[in-house]
Protein backbone atom coordinates (compact mmCIF):
# COMPACT_ATOMS: atom_id res chain seq x y z
CA UNK A 1 0.00 0.00 0.00
CA UNK A 2 1.19 3.50 -0.80
CA UNK A 3 2.81 5.17 2.20
CA UNK A 4 2.48 8.96 2.19
CA UNK A 5 4.94 10.92 4.31
CA UNK A 6 4.31 14.59 5.03
CA UNK A 7 7.24 16.70 6.23
CA UNK A 8 6.06 19.82 8.01
CA UNK A 9 3.25 19.87 10.58
CA UNK A 10 1.89 23.36 9.94
CA UNK A 11 -1.31 24.45 8.26
CA UNK A 12 -0.27 22.95 4.91
CA UNK A 13 0.83 19.61 6.38
CA UNK A 14 -2.31 19.30 8.47
CA UNK A 15 -4.66 20.19 5.62
CA UNK A 16 -2.85 17.78 3.29
CA UNK A 17 -3.49 14.90 5.67
CA UNK A 18 -7.10 15.92 6.23
CA UNK A 19 -7.63 16.05 2.47
CA UNK A 20 -5.92 12.70 1.88
CA UNK A 21 -8.35 11.02 4.27
CA UNK A 22 -11.25 13.14 3.05
CA UNK A 23 -10.63 12.06 -0.54
CA UNK A 24 -10.53 8.33 0.03
CA UNK A 25 -6.83 7.69 0.63
CA UNK A 26 -6.71 4.77 3.08
CA UNK A 27 -2.99 3.91 3.04
CA UNK A 28 -0.54 4.67 5.83
CA UNK A 29 0.31 8.32 6.50
CA UNK A 30 3.23 9.64 8.55
CA UNK A 31 3.47 13.26 9.65
CA UNK A 32 6.90 14.62 10.56
CA UNK A 33 7.07 17.99 12.32
CA UNK A 34 9.92 19.94 13.87
CA UNK A 35 7.59 21.49 16.45
CA UNK A 36 6.24 19.30 19.23
CA UNK A 37 2.68 20.45 18.44
CA UNK A 38 0.04 19.05 16.18
CA UNK A 39 -0.71 21.30 13.19
CA UNK A 40 -2.20 24.67 14.14
CA UNK A 41 -3.13 27.86 12.32
CA UNK A 42 -0.55 30.64 12.54
CA UNK A 43 -2.53 33.84 11.75
CA UNK A 44 -3.68 34.27 15.40
CA UNK A 45 -0.05 34.29 16.63
CA UNK A 46 0.33 37.96 15.73
CA UNK A 47 -3.36 38.83 16.32
CA UNK A 48 -5.71 37.21 18.84
CA UNK A 49 -2.94 35.49 20.79
CA UNK A 50 -1.27 38.83 21.50
CA UNK A 51 -4.50 40.75 22.05
CA UNK A 52 -6.31 38.42 24.42
CA UNK A 53 -5.09 38.82 27.99
CA UNK A 54 -6.55 35.44 28.96
CA UNK A 55 -4.98 32.38 27.44
CA UNK A 56 -6.60 32.36 24.01
CA UNK A 57 -7.73 29.24 22.27
CA UNK A 58 -5.33 27.68 19.84
CA UNK A 59 -6.77 26.95 16.39
CA UNK A 60 -5.73 23.34 15.90
CA UNK A 61 -6.25 22.12 12.34
CA UNK A 62 -7.75 18.94 13.86
CA UNK A 63 -8.04 17.83 17.50
CA UNK A 64 -5.57 15.22 18.75
CA UNK A 65 -8.18 12.45 18.70
CA UNK A 66 -8.69 12.92 14.96
CA UNK A 67 -5.13 11.80 14.16
CA UNK A 68 -5.57 8.60 16.16
CA UNK A 69 -9.00 7.91 14.65
CA UNK A 70 -7.58 8.37 11.17
CA UNK A 71 -4.54 6.22 11.75
CA UNK A 72 -1.89 8.93 11.26
CA UNK A 73 1.61 8.12 12.54
CA UNK A 74 3.00 11.21 14.23
CA UNK A 75 6.69 12.03 14.41
CA UNK A 76 6.56 15.39 16.16
CA UNK A 77 9.54 17.27 17.60
CA UNK A 78 11.60 15.63 14.86
CA UNK A 79 13.49 17.36 12.08
CA UNK A 80 14.04 15.59 8.80
CA UNK A 81 17.75 15.91 8.11
CA UNK A 82 18.10 14.06 4.82
CA UNK A 83 15.99 13.11 1.83
CA UNK A 84 17.33 10.27 -0.35
CA UNK A 85 15.32 10.10 -3.54
CA UNK A 86 17.22 7.02 -4.77
CA UNK A 87 16.13 4.82 -1.88
CA UNK A 88 13.00 6.91 -1.22
CA UNK A 89 13.89 7.38 2.43
CA UNK A 90 13.95 10.23 4.91
CA UNK A 91 16.42 10.39 7.78
CA UNK A 92 15.32 12.05 11.01
CA UNK A 93 17.56 13.85 13.48
CA UNK A 94 17.54 10.79 15.76
CA UNK A 95 18.98 8.80 12.80
CA UNK A 96 15.86 6.71 12.20
CA UNK A 97 14.90 6.35 8.56
CA UNK A 98 11.42 6.31 7.10
CA UNK A 99 10.51 5.00 3.65
CA UNK A 100 7.95 6.75 1.48
CA UNK A 101 6.11 6.08 -1.71
CA UNK A 102 4.77 9.62 -2.03
CA UNK A 103 6.17 12.59 -0.16
CA UNK A 104 4.70 16.02 0.56
CA UNK A 105 7.13 18.76 1.54
CA UNK A 106 5.24 21.31 3.62
CA UNK A 107 8.24 22.73 5.41
CA UNK A 108 7.08 26.37 5.28
CA UNK A 109 9.37 29.23 6.01
CA UNK A 110 11.71 30.39 8.73
CA UNK A 111 11.94 33.99 9.91
CA UNK A 112 14.80 35.99 8.48
CA UNK A 113 17.33 36.74 11.21
CA UNK A 114 18.49 40.24 12.00
CA UNK A 115 21.95 40.27 10.42
CA UNK A 116 23.50 43.00 12.55
CA UNK A 117 25.72 42.84 15.63
CA UNK A 118 23.47 41.97 18.57
CA UNK A 119 20.72 40.70 16.28
CA UNK A 120 20.65 37.58 18.46
CA UNK A 121 19.90 39.52 21.68
CA UNK A 122 17.71 37.32 23.94
CA UNK A 123 14.88 39.86 23.80
CA UNK A 124 14.74 39.75 19.98
CA UNK A 125 11.59 37.76 19.16
CA UNK A 126 10.33 36.60 15.79
CA UNK A 127 6.69 35.51 15.61
CA UNK A 128 6.47 32.11 13.97
CA UNK A 129 5.45 29.60 16.65
CA UNK A 130 3.09 29.37 19.62
CA UNK A 131 6.11 29.68 21.90
CA UNK A 132 7.21 32.89 20.18
CA UNK A 133 3.80 34.43 20.71
CA UNK A 134 3.62 33.25 24.33
CA UNK A 135 7.09 34.64 24.98
CA UNK A 136 6.24 38.05 23.53
CA UNK A 137 2.82 38.57 25.09
CA UNK A 138 3.90 39.29 28.73
CA UNK A 139 6.27 42.03 27.54
CA UNK A 140 3.32 44.02 26.20
CA UNK A 141 2.32 46.11 29.22
CA UNK A 142 1.60 49.69 30.34
CA UNK A 143 5.17 50.48 31.32
CA UNK A 144 6.96 48.61 28.56
CA UNK A 145 8.50 49.76 25.31
CA UNK A 146 8.14 47.43 22.36
CA UNK A 147 10.42 48.12 19.42
CA UNK A 148 9.26 46.50 16.21
CA UNK A 149 11.81 46.02 13.47
CA UNK A 150 10.07 45.77 10.11
CA UNK A 151 6.72 47.37 9.26
CA UNK A 152 5.27 44.37 7.47
CA UNK A 153 1.97 42.70 8.34
CA UNK A 154 3.31 40.78 11.34
CA UNK A 155 5.26 43.71 12.73
CA UNK A 156 2.28 46.08 12.46
CA UNK A 157 -0.14 43.54 13.93
CA UNK A 158 2.24 43.14 16.86
CA UNK A 159 2.50 46.94 17.16
CA UNK A 160 -1.30 47.24 17.27
CA UNK A 161 -1.51 44.53 19.93
CA UNK A 162 1.19 46.20 22.02
CA UNK A 163 -0.66 49.55 21.86
CA UNK A 164 -3.87 47.84 22.95
CA UNK A 165 -2.03 46.78 26.12
CA UNK A 166 -0.82 50.33 26.65
CA UNK A 167 2.81 49.72 25.78
CA UNK A 168 4.89 52.42 24.12
CA UNK A 169 5.67 51.26 20.60
CA UNK A 170 8.37 52.25 18.13
CA UNK A 171 8.35 50.73 14.65
CA UNK A 172 11.54 50.88 12.59
CA UNK A 173 11.31 50.33 8.85
CA UNK A 174 14.07 50.81 6.32
CA UNK A 175 11.68 51.33 3.37
CA UNK A 176 9.81 54.60 2.77
CA UNK A 177 6.42 53.04 3.57
CA UNK A 178 4.93 50.21 5.59
CA UNK A 179 3.81 46.88 4.11
CA UNK A 180 5.62 47.77 0.90
CA UNK A 181 5.62 44.23 -0.46
CA UNK A 182 1.98 43.54 0.27
CA UNK A 183 -0.15 46.62 -0.37
CA UNK A 184 -0.09 49.67 -2.68
CA UNK A 185 1.37 52.97 -1.44
CA UNK A 186 -2.15 54.41 -0.98
CA UNK A 187 -2.92 51.80 1.67
CA UNK A 188 0.58 51.87 3.14
CA UNK A 189 0.33 55.62 3.72
CA UNK A 190 -3.14 55.26 5.26
CA UNK A 191 -1.81 52.67 7.71
CA UNK A 192 1.26 54.77 8.51
CA UNK A 193 -1.15 57.52 9.59
CA UNK A 194 -3.35 55.05 11.47
CA UNK A 195 -0.44 53.76 13.55
CA UNK A 196 0.77 57.28 14.26
CA UNK A 197 -2.73 58.32 15.33
CA UNK A 198 -2.74 55.36 17.71
CA UNK A 199 0.47 56.61 19.28
CA UNK A 200 3.06 54.49 17.50
CA UNK A 201 6.39 56.15 16.83
CA UNK A 202 6.73 54.95 13.24
CA UNK A 203 10.12 55.70 11.75
CA UNK A 204 10.45 55.03 8.03
CA UNK A 205 13.67 55.09 5.98
CA UNK A 206 15.41 54.02 9.17
CA UNK A 207 18.52 51.85 9.37
CA UNK A 208 19.69 50.03 12.47
CA UNK A 209 23.39 49.84 13.25
CA UNK A 210 23.56 47.36 16.12
CA UNK A 211 21.93 46.10 19.32
CA UNK A 212 23.57 45.74 22.71
CA UNK A 213 22.71 46.25 26.37
CA UNK A 214 21.79 43.93 29.24
CA UNK A 215 19.84 40.73 28.57
CA UNK A 216 16.65 42.28 29.94
CA UNK A 217 17.11 45.76 28.46
CA UNK A 218 18.24 45.74 24.86
CA UNK A 219 19.48 48.96 23.33
CA UNK A 220 18.87 49.55 19.65
CA UNK A 221 21.37 51.87 18.01
CA UNK A 222 20.16 53.50 14.81
CA UNK A 223 22.39 54.53 11.93
CA UNK A 224 21.65 58.20 12.65
CA UNK A 225 23.20 57.84 16.11
CA UNK A 226 20.05 57.70 18.24
CA UNK A 227 19.58 54.91 20.78
CA UNK A 228 16.33 53.26 21.88
CA UNK A 229 15.93 51.16 25.00
CA UNK A 230 13.35 48.39 24.67
CA UNK A 231 11.57 45.88 26.84
CA UNK A 232 11.40 43.52 23.89
CA UNK A 233 12.16 43.68 20.18
CA UNK A 234 9.83 42.16 17.61
CA UNK A 235 11.75 41.16 14.52
CA UNK A 236 9.46 40.98 11.50
CA UNK A 237 11.72 41.33 8.51
CA UNK A 238 10.40 38.58 6.31
CA UNK A 239 10.82 34.86 5.99
CA UNK A 240 12.90 32.44 3.95
CA UNK A 241 11.63 29.18 2.44
CA UNK A 242 12.73 26.03 4.30
CA UNK A 243 14.04 24.36 1.16
CA UNK A 244 17.40 22.90 2.20
CA UNK A 245 16.11 19.32 2.28
CA UNK A 246 14.84 19.70 -1.28
CA UNK A 247 17.96 21.45 -2.56
CA UNK A 248 20.26 18.81 -1.07
CA UNK A 249 18.15 16.09 -2.67
CA UNK A 250 18.59 17.73 -6.07
CA UNK A 251 15.02 18.97 -6.46
CA UNK A 252 14.61 22.18 -8.42
CA UNK A 253 14.48 25.24 -6.14
CA UNK A 254 14.39 28.96 -6.87
CA UNK A 255 13.59 30.94 -3.73
CA UNK A 256 11.14 28.16 -2.99
CA UNK A 257 10.69 24.55 -4.05
CA UNK A 258 9.57 24.67 -7.67
CA UNK A 259 6.29 22.82 -8.31
CA UNK A 260 3.86 22.60 -11.22
CA UNK A 261 0.14 23.38 -11.16
CA UNK A 262 -0.44 19.95 -9.56
CA UNK A 263 1.86 20.88 -6.64
CA UNK A 264 4.35 18.32 -7.95
CA UNK A 265 8.11 18.94 -7.76
CA UNK A 266 10.67 17.96 -10.38
CA UNK A 267 10.42 14.43 -8.85
CA UNK A 268 6.95 13.03 -9.68
CA UNK A 269 6.74 11.18 -6.34
CA UNK A 270 7.39 14.34 -4.36
CA UNK A 271 4.86 17.12 -3.92
CA UNK A 272 5.26 20.41 -2.07
CA UNK A 273 2.68 22.82 -0.71
CA UNK A 274 2.34 26.08 1.17
CA UNK A 275 4.73 28.94 1.84
CA UNK A 276 7.73 26.91 0.67
CA UNK A 277 6.65 26.53 -2.96
CA UNK A 278 7.27 28.58 -6.06
CA UNK A 279 4.34 27.67 -8.26
CA UNK A 280 2.77 28.78 -11.52
CA UNK A 281 -0.53 30.62 -11.22
CA UNK A 282 -2.45 29.79 -14.42
CA UNK A 283 -5.03 32.53 -13.76
CA UNK A 284 -2.40 35.25 -13.54
CA UNK A 285 0.18 33.78 -15.92
CA UNK A 286 3.11 34.15 -13.55
CA UNK A 287 5.09 32.21 -10.94
CA UNK A 288 4.51 33.06 -7.29
CA UNK A 289 5.77 32.15 -3.85
CA UNK A 290 3.00 33.12 -1.46
CA UNK A 291 3.17 33.48 2.29
CA UNK A 292 -0.51 33.11 2.93
CA UNK A 293 -3.08 31.11 4.80
CA UNK A 294 -5.13 30.46 1.65
CA UNK A 295 -2.16 29.05 -0.25
CA UNK A 296 -1.05 26.89 2.69
CA UNK A 297 -4.48 25.32 2.89
CA UNK A 298 -5.57 25.01 -0.71
CA UNK A 299 -2.32 24.06 -2.40
CA UNK A 300 -1.97 21.32 0.23
CA UNK A 301 -5.47 20.09 -0.58
CA UNK A 302 -4.57 20.05 -4.29
CA UNK A 303 -1.41 18.01 -3.59
CA UNK A 304 -3.40 15.54 -1.47
CA UNK A 305 -6.09 15.09 -4.11
CA UNK A 306 -3.49 14.40 -6.78
CA UNK A 307 -1.94 11.72 -4.57
CA UNK A 308 -5.40 10.32 -3.84
CA UNK A 309 -5.96 9.89 -7.57
CA UNK A 310 -8.12 12.94 -8.21
CA UNK A 311 -6.26 15.10 -10.76
CA UNK A 312 -6.44 18.65 -9.41
CA UNK A 313 -5.00 21.89 -10.74
CA UNK A 314 -4.22 24.52 -8.15
CA UNK A 315 -5.37 27.85 -9.57
CA UNK A 316 -6.65 30.61 -7.33
CA UNK A 317 -6.58 34.37 -7.23
CA UNK A 318 -4.38 35.19 -4.19
CA UNK A 319 -6.21 36.38 -1.11
CA UNK A 320 -4.82 37.56 2.21
CA UNK A 321 -5.88 39.51 5.26
CA UNK A 322 -4.50 41.52 8.17
CA UNK A 323 -6.24 42.69 11.34
CA UNK A 324 -4.94 45.87 13.02
CA UNK A 325 -6.81 47.92 15.65
CA UNK A 326 -10.01 46.00 14.90
CA UNK A 327 -9.85 46.93 11.21
CA UNK A 328 -10.01 43.99 8.85
CA UNK A 329 -8.00 44.50 5.67
CA UNK A 330 -8.33 41.97 2.88
CA UNK A 331 -6.22 41.91 -0.25
CA UNK A 332 -6.92 40.02 -3.45
CA UNK A 333 -5.11 39.86 -6.76
CA UNK A 334 -1.62 41.24 -7.28
CA UNK A 335 -1.21 44.83 -6.04
CA UNK A 336 1.16 46.95 -8.11
CA UNK A 337 2.65 50.41 -7.95
CA UNK A 338 1.76 51.30 -11.53
CA UNK A 339 -1.93 50.39 -11.82
CA UNK A 340 -4.75 52.94 -12.05
CA UNK A 341 -6.48 53.34 -8.68
CA UNK A 342 -10.17 53.82 -7.96
CA UNK A 343 -11.76 54.17 -4.53
CA UNK A 344 -15.22 53.05 -3.37
CA UNK A 345 -16.40 54.23 0.04
CA UNK A 346 -14.21 56.22 2.37
CA UNK A 347 -10.78 54.75 2.95
CA UNK A 348 -9.97 57.43 5.52
CA UNK A 349 -12.66 55.96 7.79
CA UNK A 350 -11.41 52.44 7.00
CA UNK A 351 -14.66 51.51 5.31
CA UNK A 352 -14.32 50.93 1.61
CA UNK A 353 -12.26 49.46 -1.17
CA UNK A 354 -9.29 50.46 -3.26
CA UNK A 355 -9.34 48.96 -6.75
CA UNK A 356 -6.39 48.66 -9.08
CA UNK A 357 -6.98 48.44 -12.81
CA UNK A 358 -4.80 47.76 -15.77
CA UNK A 359 -6.77 48.82 -18.83
CA UNK A 360 -10.33 47.55 -18.40
CA UNK A 361 -9.29 44.67 -16.10
CA UNK A 362 -9.33 44.65 -12.34
CA UNK A 363 -5.95 43.36 -11.14
CA UNK A 364 -6.16 43.87 -7.37
CA UNK A 365 -8.52 45.07 -4.68
CA UNK A 366 -7.94 45.96 -1.05
CA UNK A 367 -11.00 46.00 1.18
CA UNK A 368 -11.12 47.76 4.53
CA UNK A 369 -13.89 46.30 6.70
CA UNK A 370 -15.55 45.21 3.45
CA UNK A 371 -15.13 41.45 3.25
CA UNK A 372 -18.16 40.67 1.11
CA UNK A 373 -17.42 43.31 -1.51
CA UNK A 374 -13.82 42.14 -1.57
CA UNK A 375 -15.03 38.63 -2.32
CA UNK A 376 -16.99 39.89 -5.33
CA UNK A 377 -13.88 41.75 -6.45
CA UNK A 378 -11.98 38.45 -6.35
CA UNK A 379 -14.58 36.95 -8.68
CA UNK A 380 -14.33 39.94 -11.03
CA UNK A 381 -10.55 39.49 -11.20
CA UNK A 382 -10.84 35.76 -11.77
CA UNK A 383 -13.49 36.07 -14.52
CA UNK A 384 -11.52 38.93 -16.17
CA UNK A 385 -14.68 41.02 -16.49
CA UNK A 386 -14.26 44.40 -18.17
CA UNK A 387 -14.89 47.20 -15.70
CA UNK A 388 -14.91 51.00 -15.79
CA UNK A 389 -13.47 53.26 -13.10
CA UNK A 390 -16.83 55.06 -12.81
CA UNK A 391 -18.85 51.98 -11.92
CA UNK A 392 -16.23 50.75 -9.47
CA UNK A 393 -16.30 54.11 -7.72
CA UNK A 394 -20.10 54.27 -7.62
CA UNK A 395 -21.53 52.50 -4.57
CA UNK A 396 -24.93 52.42 -6.28
CA UNK A 397 -23.50 49.85 -8.70
CA UNK A 398 -23.37 46.62 -6.73
CA UNK A 399 -20.18 44.64 -7.17
CA UNK A 400 -22.22 41.44 -7.24
CA UNK A 401 -23.97 42.74 -10.35
CA UNK A 402 -20.64 43.44 -12.02
CA UNK A 403 -19.44 39.98 -10.99
CA UNK A 404 -22.50 38.42 -12.65
CA UNK A 405 -21.73 40.01 -16.01
CA UNK A 406 -20.69 37.54 -18.65
CA UNK A 407 -17.16 37.74 -19.85
CA UNK A 408 -17.10 39.71 -23.12
CA UNK A 409 -16.71 37.60 -26.23
CA UNK B 1 -43.66 20.93 22.07
CA UNK B 2 -43.77 24.70 22.05
CA UNK B 3 -44.72 26.21 18.74
CA UNK B 4 -43.83 29.73 19.79
CA UNK B 5 -42.68 31.44 16.60
CA UNK B 6 -40.47 34.51 16.68
CA UNK B 7 -40.07 37.03 13.86
CA UNK B 8 -36.47 37.60 12.78
CA UNK B 9 -36.67 40.21 10.03
CA UNK B 10 -38.63 41.50 7.06
CA UNK B 11 -38.54 39.08 4.16
CA UNK B 12 -37.96 42.01 1.82
CA UNK B 13 -34.65 42.76 3.55
CA UNK B 14 -33.10 39.50 2.34
CA UNK B 15 -31.88 39.00 -1.21
CA UNK B 16 -30.23 36.04 -2.95
CA UNK B 17 -26.73 37.43 -2.71
CA UNK B 18 -27.09 39.37 0.52
CA UNK B 19 -28.01 37.40 3.62
CA UNK B 20 -29.13 39.34 6.67
CA UNK B 21 -28.17 39.15 10.32
CA UNK B 22 -30.95 38.83 12.89
CA UNK B 23 -30.74 38.63 16.66
CA UNK B 24 -32.48 36.09 18.82
CA UNK B 25 -32.02 36.13 22.59
CA UNK B 26 -28.53 37.56 22.26
CA UNK B 27 -27.40 35.16 19.55
CA UNK B 28 -26.80 36.27 15.97
CA UNK B 29 -28.59 34.30 13.28
CA UNK B 30 -28.29 34.57 9.51
CA UNK B 31 -31.25 34.61 7.12
CA UNK B 32 -30.78 33.53 3.49
CA UNK B 33 -32.95 33.51 0.38
CA UNK B 34 -32.48 30.80 -2.21
CA UNK B 35 -34.85 29.81 -5.04
CA UNK B 36 -37.72 31.65 -3.40
CA UNK B 37 -37.28 29.95 0.00
CA UNK B 38 -35.83 31.37 3.21
CA UNK B 39 -33.29 29.58 5.41
CA UNK B 40 -31.83 30.38 8.82
CA UNK B 41 -28.54 29.29 10.38
CA UNK B 42 -26.41 30.48 13.25
CA UNK B 43 -24.48 33.53 12.00
CA UNK B 44 -21.17 32.75 13.67
CA UNK B 45 -18.94 30.42 11.68
CA UNK B 46 -18.13 27.15 13.47
CA UNK B 47 -14.43 27.62 12.70
CA UNK B 48 -13.53 31.20 13.61
CA UNK B 49 -15.02 34.54 14.61
CA UNK B 50 -16.49 35.32 11.17
CA UNK B 51 -20.13 36.27 10.57
CA UNK B 52 -21.73 34.46 7.66
CA UNK B 53 -24.16 37.37 7.12
CA UNK B 54 -21.11 39.28 5.86
CA UNK B 55 -20.20 36.34 3.65
CA UNK B 56 -20.50 35.42 0.03
CA UNK B 57 -23.44 33.36 -1.20
CA UNK B 58 -23.30 31.13 -4.25
CA UNK B 59 -26.22 28.76 -4.85
CA UNK B 60 -27.09 27.20 -1.49
CA UNK B 61 -23.59 27.73 -0.09
CA UNK B 62 -22.32 30.56 2.04
CA UNK B 63 -18.61 31.35 2.23
CA UNK B 64 -17.33 32.82 5.49
CA UNK B 65 -15.64 36.21 5.02
CA UNK B 66 -13.01 35.30 7.60
CA UNK B 67 -11.27 32.24 6.14
CA UNK B 68 -13.41 31.44 3.07
CA UNK B 69 -14.63 28.12 4.46
CA UNK B 70 -18.07 27.13 3.19
CA UNK B 71 -21.37 25.72 4.43
CA UNK B 72 -24.55 24.49 2.81
CA UNK B 73 -27.04 26.79 4.54
CA UNK B 74 -29.97 24.45 3.86
CA UNK B 75 -28.48 21.46 5.68
CA UNK B 76 -25.85 23.32 7.75
CA UNK B 77 -23.11 20.92 6.55
CA UNK B 78 -19.56 22.26 6.21
CA UNK B 79 -18.56 21.93 2.56
CA UNK B 80 -15.08 23.46 2.30
CA UNK B 81 -12.00 23.70 4.52
CA UNK B 82 -11.22 24.88 7.06
CA UNK B 83 -14.80 24.36 8.28
CA UNK B 84 -15.68 20.91 9.59
CA UNK B 85 -18.47 21.37 12.14
CA UNK B 86 -22.10 21.81 11.07
CA UNK B 87 -24.08 25.01 11.51
CA UNK B 88 -27.32 24.85 13.48
CA UNK B 89 -30.29 25.47 11.19
CA UNK B 90 -33.91 26.45 11.83
CA UNK B 91 -37.06 25.82 9.82
CA UNK B 92 -38.61 29.05 8.57
CA UNK B 93 -42.14 30.28 8.12
CA UNK B 94 -43.04 33.37 6.08
CA UNK B 95 -46.01 35.28 7.42
CA UNK B 96 -47.09 38.94 7.22
CA UNK B 97 -43.95 39.71 5.20
CA UNK B 98 -41.68 38.48 7.96
CA UNK B 99 -39.43 35.45 8.51
CA UNK B 100 -40.35 33.41 11.58
CA UNK B 101 -38.61 30.54 13.35
CA UNK B 102 -39.25 28.41 16.41
CA UNK B 103 -36.35 29.07 18.82
CA UNK B 104 -37.16 25.85 20.69
CA UNK B 105 -35.75 23.92 17.73
CA UNK B 106 -32.34 24.46 19.28
CA UNK B 107 -31.86 25.08 22.97
CA UNK B 108 -29.91 28.29 23.54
Amino acid sequence: MTHVVVIGAGQAGGRAIEALRGNGFTGPITLIGAETHLPYERPPLSKEMLLDPASPKIDWVRPAAWYAEHNITLKLGQTATKLDRGTKTITLQDSTTISYDKLILATGTTPRKLAIPGGDHPRCICIRTLEDSEKLRPFMAQDSHIVVIGAGFIGLEAAAAARSHGAAVTVLEMAPRPMGRGVPATIGELYAQLHRNKGVDLRLNTQISHIDGPDTEPQIHLADGTTLTATAIVVGIGVLPEQDLATQAGLETNNGIVVNTHAQTSDPDIYAAGDVTRHPNPLLGCDLRLESWQNAQNQAIAAAKNIAGIPTTYAEIPWFWSDQYGINMQITGLPSDTATEVTRGDLSTFQGLLFQLTGAKLTAAIGLNSPRDLRFAKNIIQAQIDVTPDELANPAVKLQDIAKRARPA
Amino acid sequence: MTEQLVALCDASAVSEDTPVQAKLAGEELCVYLHDGAYYVTQDLCTHGPGYLSEGFVEGCEVECPFHQGKFNFITGEATAAPCTDKLRTWKTTVQDGKIWINPAEHAA
